[in-house]
This record gives C-alpha cells, structure tokens and sequence, in this order.
C-alpha cells in the first residue's frame, strides 16, 4: 500500500538565489575528478590506473581492497593527469583531463530477463554505476552480496536550494523505469519511490511502474530518504534497506538499456552570490570553476558542493561531489561582528524566536546566508529544540549524548542505525551550542560500523 | 567600532599562546566576544550556515523576561517601607522617595550577586581553560530576585559562591548541572541564615524608622498558615490583615498585583506572567513546564479542599497562585532547561508535580510556609528520573517494532 505522510516538524532554511528554470550555457568542465573522500565507507582504497594512462568513460580506476566487486569508474573518457595524495599518503582526487567529445567503455546491454538476480548485481557492480547504491545503516556503499528488505528513492530534495528534479530529468523517463526495473530486481522486497506531495508530481515520477508510489509533505527534511524510511518500513538491528537517488537511477537504466556508464547529470548553480543561478548539464566530478567564475557578485565567497547544510566546502576551482547535485555560493563570514550578538536585527535568519520573534510576518522572505558561526560551542542548554526539527521517533539529544559518551547499547537502543548525517543536519543549524552534529553522527556510525 | 577592534586584535598576542598572560586567555577571550561575535567559519563538511542564535542571545532574553519583576520589585520594596512606617498607603503617592529606598536597597545585592558569581565564573574558567559560560547572566539576575530587600549584603556573596561553586563548578560549568542554581543560593540561606530570611520581621524594610501600630510584616502564607491552626477562614483572615494601615493588603487583587511583602521579584503574579509571556514569545523556556506547573498547583488545592481538615486546605485554590513565590518559581526557576526535565512528555509531568508538591508543603508542614524553593529543588533531583523513563519508552517502542 502506498502511503500518505504529512510531516510537521521542521524547517526551511529559505535562502536567496534559487536557480531559475532554464538551462545556462556555461563553459563545459575541462578537468574531472573522482573523490575517494565522497564515498563515506571506502576503507582501502586502491587506484587502478597510473597518471599519464589513457581512460573511457566507464574504465575503473578505483576500487575498495574491502568491497572489490564495486568499481569506481571514470566519468569521462582522457587523460589521467594527477593523482593526488595527502598525508600518510591518503588518496585524495583521480583528477582526469577530458577528451573534447566522450568515448565509453562499450558493454552489451542488459536484458533483465534472462538475468539472474545475483549475474545482474555482478554486472552493475563491475559497471561503475553501482556506487550510487547506498546502504542502510551507515549509509554506505552497497555490498552487492547482500539482498535489501527494501529500495527507497526520494524523488524531491527538500534540503536549501536544492534542485528541482522534475526539470532536471526532464527527458530521461525510458532510462528511469529501466534503472527502477533494474532495482526491483534487486530487493527481495519493494521498491518504494517518495514524491512531494505538496506539489504536482512530475510525470517522470508518476508514471513510474513496478514500485510504490508514497507521497511526503511537509517542511525540510520531508525529502531525506531517513526521514522517509523511518515512516515507512523502519530499519531495526540487523536489517539493509538500500537508497538511490533519481539521478542513480537514471545511471543505473543507462547503463541497462545502453550499456555504457553515462554520469551526465544537471546540477544546479544556486547561491545568493552568483549572478547566474541556473541549471547546467554537466558529468559528475566536473571541475566548476568554468560555472563559477566570471558569474559572482562579490569577491569573497565559498563554493560548497552540494547544499548548505550537508555540502562540502570546495575551492574556487574544486570538483563536484560525486552525490552531489547542486552547487551552493554563498558569502564567507570571517569577520567580526560589534555586540552581534545583542542587536535587534531582521537580517539574520534564526528558527528561534529569540532572535527571529516577527519573522512571521515576512514568511516569504529570502534571506542571504554566510558561513560565520555566529558564536561559540557551548554544553548543552536548550532542550526540545533538535526534537522540533526532527520529524522522527527519536532523540537526537540522547542520541548523540550516547555517541559522545561512545554507549554502545544507548546507542543502538536510541536509533543509531535510522539515522546519517543528512537527517540531523538541521539539527546542527538550530543549536544554540554550535555542537558538530553530522560529526558526531559519523563518528557514532563508524563506532557501531567497525565494532 | 574599529578602534574597539584594533585594541582587540593588539591585545590579542598577549594571551594566545606563547604569550606573556597566556593563562588569562579564556577571560579576554569572555571579553572579546561579548564586544564582538567571533570570525569562526563553519568547517568544510558539515552545515555550512548556522543560526543566527547563540547562548547569549538565548541568555539574555531571560534576563529580558526578568526585568519587569525586577522593576516592580524595586519600588514595591519602597512602598512597603512607606506602608510599614506609616508615611503613606496611598500606592503613587511619594513615586520618588519609594524608588529611592528601593533602589538604595537592591542595587547593592545585585552588584554583589553578580561581582560575587561573576569573580567565582571567571576564576573557574581561567583555571579550568574553558570559556566562561553565560548561565550567570540569568543566576546573576535571580538571586537578587529571590531574597528579602533586608538580606546583608555578605549574605548575598556567601550564598551566591556556594551556589556556583557546589551546584555548577563542580558538575562542570553550565549545562552540566543538576540543581538551579538560583534555588541552590537560596536555600543555602535558608538553612544556613534562617532569621534573616524567615519570619515575620525580615520581608519589610524598616531602617532605622519605628513600624506603625498595628502593623505586622507577615507575608500571606503565614497568615494562611495560622488561620489554619487557629480555624479562621482563610479568606477572612487575609481580609482583615493589616487594616490598620489603610489598606487591603491581601486582598485576591492586591496579591495578584504584588503590592505585599516578599522577597524582591517574587511578590507579583502580574510581572511573574508579563516574563512568561516574553518567554513563551520568544520560545525560550517551555510552556508547557509553565502550564502544569500552574495547572498542578491548581488541582492539588482542589485536592485538598476535597479533604479539608482545617481551614487552610479549604483555601480556594486560586489562591495558591498569587501568594509567595509560585508564580515567579514556575516561571523562572522550574523552567529553567538545565535542571528541568528535558523531554517533552517529561516537562508536563515535572511541571505538575512541582506545582503539587508547592501546596502540599506549603498547607501540611508547619516548618516551611513557603513550598516552591523545595518543590523546584526536589523535582530538579528527580527530573533524570523522569527522562530515564521517557527515554525507555521511546527505546521501547523501537524495540517491540524490530520483533514484530
């Protein structure tokens, strides 16, 4: 049965710089790159290929020593020209220089039919479309040997700025159902697929067949997949569920029906610093600065891969994450401020009322966001706010107590495996204490991952 | 403000590492950040924007709420004076000279209060090398509001470091104490000075002036206390108390309105209520601790009207809500977020049994005529308890839904 849920609890962060809905010609990318430090749970990494060698879209040049069947594949076809280490020589980025027209690595298509479930698995793991498979609990990549209760796609993202997927799959509608057709054969349950139900449905999400079709609504995060899960079909002790997004599961029916690794995606380029803020058609692990530079308002600005409230700080020039779908400018907020803790002010955005009191009367109002901290940490004071802004059975205060008093059983007991990073995120904007929650979060998983 | 910044930013060698004063690091950095909101830039992974809220914005909202009570208090200390020594029952008349003797009397406690935790916060966090925390802004502001105008002033120091020493500093500083702080101060005096802040004689200023005939300084719930014993009705007692001055002083109205003896800030339901309002506006503390603990104390009076024995149980209830301290205890001491139950279910039922337990002390033991002080201290002690059980359903729950 499909289900109807109405979330109350939350909040959207309404920011200034929407991407308009058209698409922009930016400069193609040049240089791409695959991140090893994007795939939460990549424990050994090992690369495949040496600077200098030659790739095609689809050629691995990665994989996980600890998880081997999954390749991470090039998105596009060049030149490899750095691979690049830090310290303790920790991988950091397969930096790839880009042919002027792409090349792919030809595989037969697939015909789910006469595939087995585990032959089908196999094929995608080894294809390079497999990492956009994750895994819960931990939120990691999928093990292809396991057999989830359960597939769930969030169709909408509700997180700050996030962009519209109805406008940027517009077109893809065969290769979605095939990657859906693909995942259904995949769970020995359902496939359930999540749209807004506050909004007309895209008739790419609509129209989809084989899976169920449960509507969400309500305030920011209506669209995480947690959130969703957690409403639907809970994840207890011991129990997979896998996600993808819509964007995988495009990927996923390429490579199906044209057997190639295809990772163009449309991002969005949002912020209240770009003069620009519109959608591009780009590959994954592009190289952004052609979509940034020459479209900025001011000179002192963070780029972040991916939204405000789970993105990664990149440089002017960095690379897009390799979930990443959108990417966010806005103001950096190194300065000091005089009693900016005192002043009455309408500028500054707060889910408090103590600082927010009359917001309400301008709902609508965008607000223009910077990367100050605006105070300091501090021990836990304020209570019940995390919980108004977590639509789930949980208690992210004694959660995250438990992590950082690393109580294993507390944790569990308390949730652990329902939740990443993403579905606290709020949480660590609202605190009053400044506390590094989606920190906190990783370190609790990885407590509970590797014991 | 950029001569402000330059000093700052020259002095600023000096206490980082390395430098001469490099111990008193964390009491120029308190400094530095109240003048200014520091340039911390949220980290590379992780929310990239933050809130525009901080502690001390939290902090000092509280303080806000205060300030009406605070007022009140300053010239209802003066009007009692008149009242006490004959010059005038008139409520406006001498405006002036009433603000005068208030304000000579408790501005002097709220300099020490806050010199006193003040001194106790800093050295705390220079030894201990954390920031200093903004709690005593709050406490700062509550002790002065919760003693009689006559306390001596070294009283005051005494109770307002012990308070932050035992019931904060040793538990690690704001946010990790179990016992408010506030409440701690005063029934530190309570036990320790019981003939400066019990009694009849203390909750009136005096000075060195003679009370007119007739006069008694007792506060409402000792009147109620021994019209119980001596099987008046309560009602008519606190009626015909002091009458001899003019005034119907414990009149349902003159209560709710505050203008009775008691300690500074606690006297008048109105102010107590005006805090509420700027509390549960601006979300700070929680209704519903404020709600129960007024509806507890409401249900327990028709309780104990029920099995009235004497005529203090027969007491109609209300009136439990605008005699002594209830109403500012519920609204700023019960709910202050540390001490108090920090669940949502668990705040209504601590909340209730606060407002329970105020009147049974208050109507059945002879020794305390003031319930609120203990109430709120005993049901901080038992607030983890009543989370530890909130928090085991809700482990509950997810555990019956796995073996389903």
């Amino acid at each position: 049965m499909s289900k109807i849920v109405k979330l109350k609890k939350g909040f959207d962060i309404n920011l200034a710089g929407k991407a308009k809905q058209k698409l922009a010609n930016f400069a193609p990318a040049q240089t791409f790159a695959i991140k090893p430090t994007d795939f939460i749970g990549l424990q050994r990494p090992k690369v495949l290929v040496n600077e200098g060698d030659t790739v095609k879209a689809g050629t691995p040049i990665l994989i996980d020593k600890a998880l081997d069947q999954v390749v991470y594949a090039a998105p596009v076809s060049g030149e490899i020209v750095a691979v690049l280490r830090g310290e303790k020589r920790k991988l950091l980025e397969i930096r790839i220089l880009a042919d002027q027209s792409i090349s792919y690595e030809n595989q037969e298509k697939t015909d789910l039919n006469s595939l087995d479930r585990d032959a089908l698995a196999a094929k995608l793991a080894a294809s390079g479309v497999w990492p956009n498979i994750i895994q819960r609990p931990f939120g990691i990549v999928a093990n292809p040997a396991d057999t989830p209760k359960a597939i769930f796609i969030s169709a909408f993202d509700s997180h700050p700025l996030a962009p519209d997927y109805g406008f940027a799959l517009q077109g893809e509608e065969k290769y979605f159902q095939a990657g859906l057709d693909a995942l259904a054969k995949l769970t020995s349950g359902k496939v359930h697929l999540n749209v807004d139900g506050s909004k007309s449905v895209p008739a790419i999400f609509s129209g989809a067949k084989g899976v169920e079709i449960n509507q969400f609504s309500g305030p920011h995060p209506a669209g995480n997949v947690g959130v969703q899960i957690h409403h639907l079909d809970p994840i207890n002790k011991g129990e997979i569920a896998w996600t993808v997004s819509p964007n995988g599961v495009v990927q996923i029916g390429k490579f199906i029906l044209e057997g190639i690794y295809d990772a163009s995606k449309v991002i969005a380029v949002t912020g209240s610093e770009v003069t620009n803020a519109a959608y591009v058609k780009t590959i994954s692990g592009a190289n952004v600065s052609t979509f940034v530079k020459g479209n900025l308002n001011s000179g002192h600005v963070r780029v972040i891969s991916g939204n405000v409230l789970t993105g990664e700080k990149i440089a002017l020039d960095g690379f897009l994450g390799f979930y990443h779908n959108q990417i966010t400018v806005i103001p950096e907020g190194d300065y000091y401020e005089f009693l900016g803790w005192a002043k009455p002010t309408a500028k500054k955005l707060s889910y408090h009322r103590a600082l927010g009191l009359l917001s309400f009367l301008n709902p609508k109002k965008e607000y223009v966001l910077d990367s100050n901290c605006r105070g300091e940490e501090r021990a836990f004071v304020q209570t019940g706010v995390f919980e108004s802004v977590t639509p789930m059975d949980i208690l992210p205060v004694y959660l995250l107590k438990a992590i950082m008093a690393e109580d294993f059983d507390e944790m569990e007991e308390l949730g652990i495996y329902e939740i990443v990073e993403e579905d606290l995120a709020l949480c660590e904007f609202v605190d009053v204490s400044k506390h590094p929650v989606q920190e906190l979060v990783r370190k609790g998983i990885e407590l509970i991952q590797y014991s | 403000m950029k001569f402000l910044r330059d000093l700052m930013d020259k002095q600023r060698p000096l206490f980082e590492k390395g430098g001469k004063l490099e111990s008193l690091y964390y009491a120029f950095e308190a400094g530095e950040t109240f003048l200014f909101s520091p340039n911390h830039t949220t980290g590379i992974k992780g929310a990239q924007v933050k809130d525009a809220i901080d502690l001390k914005r939290m902090m000092i909202t509280v303080v806000v709420a205060m300030i009406p009570a605070l007022l009140f208090g300053i010239y209802n200390t003066g009007h009692q004076h008149m009242l006490a020594t004959g010059e005038t029952a008139e409520l406006w008349a001498d405006f002036g000279d009433k603000l005068l003797v208030g304000l000579k009397l408790v501005l002097p406690i709220i300099i020490v209060a806050y010199a006193a935790g003040g001194l106790v916060e800093a050295v705390f966090a220079v030894v201990r090398k954390h920031p200093i925390n903004e709690g005593f802004l709050v406490t700062g502001m509550l002790i002065p509001l919760v003693i009689p105008a006559t306390t001596p002033l070294w009283q005051v120091a005494l109770a307002t470091v012990f308070a932050v020493v035992i019931a904060k500093e040793v538990f690690g500083g704001t946010g990790m104490n179990i016992l408010n702080v506030a409440m701690t101060a005063r029934a530190f005096l309570y036990f320790a000075y019981p003939a400066q802040i019990s009694g009849d004689q203390v909750w009136t200023y005096l000075g060195d002036k003679m009370s007119v005939d007739g006069f008694s300084g007792a506060t409402a719930l000792s009147v109620a206390y021994n019209a119980g014993v001596d099987g008046v009705p309560v009602t008519e007692a606190l009626a015909s108390h002091n009458t001899a001055l003019g005034t119907d002083m414990f009149s349902f109205a003159n209560m709710f309105m505050g203008w009775i003896p008691g300690s500074i800030g606690e006297t008048s339901t109105l102010m107590a209520l005006i805090g509420a309002l700027i509390l549960i506006a601006t979300g700070v503390a929680s209704w519903k601790i404020i709600v129960s603990g007024f509806a507890g104390a409401y249900i327990m009076g028709v309780v104990m009207n029920l099995f009235a024995v004497n005529e203090y149980m027969a007491m109609p209830p209300q009136y439990h809500w605008v005699m002594g301290g209830l109403a500012f205890g519920i609204v700023f001491m019960a709910t202050d977020p540390v001490s108090a139950a920090q669940t949502e279910v668990g705040k209504w039922i601590y909340g209730l049994l606060i407002g329970f337990l105020t009147v049974i002390i208050r109507v059945t033991n002879p020794a305390y005529p003031e319930g609120i002080m203990l109430a709120v201290l005993f049901m901080n002690v038992f607030a983890p308890l009543i989370d530890y059980y909130v928090v085991k359903a809700n482990k509950t729950r997810r555990l019956q839904r796995a073996t389903v």
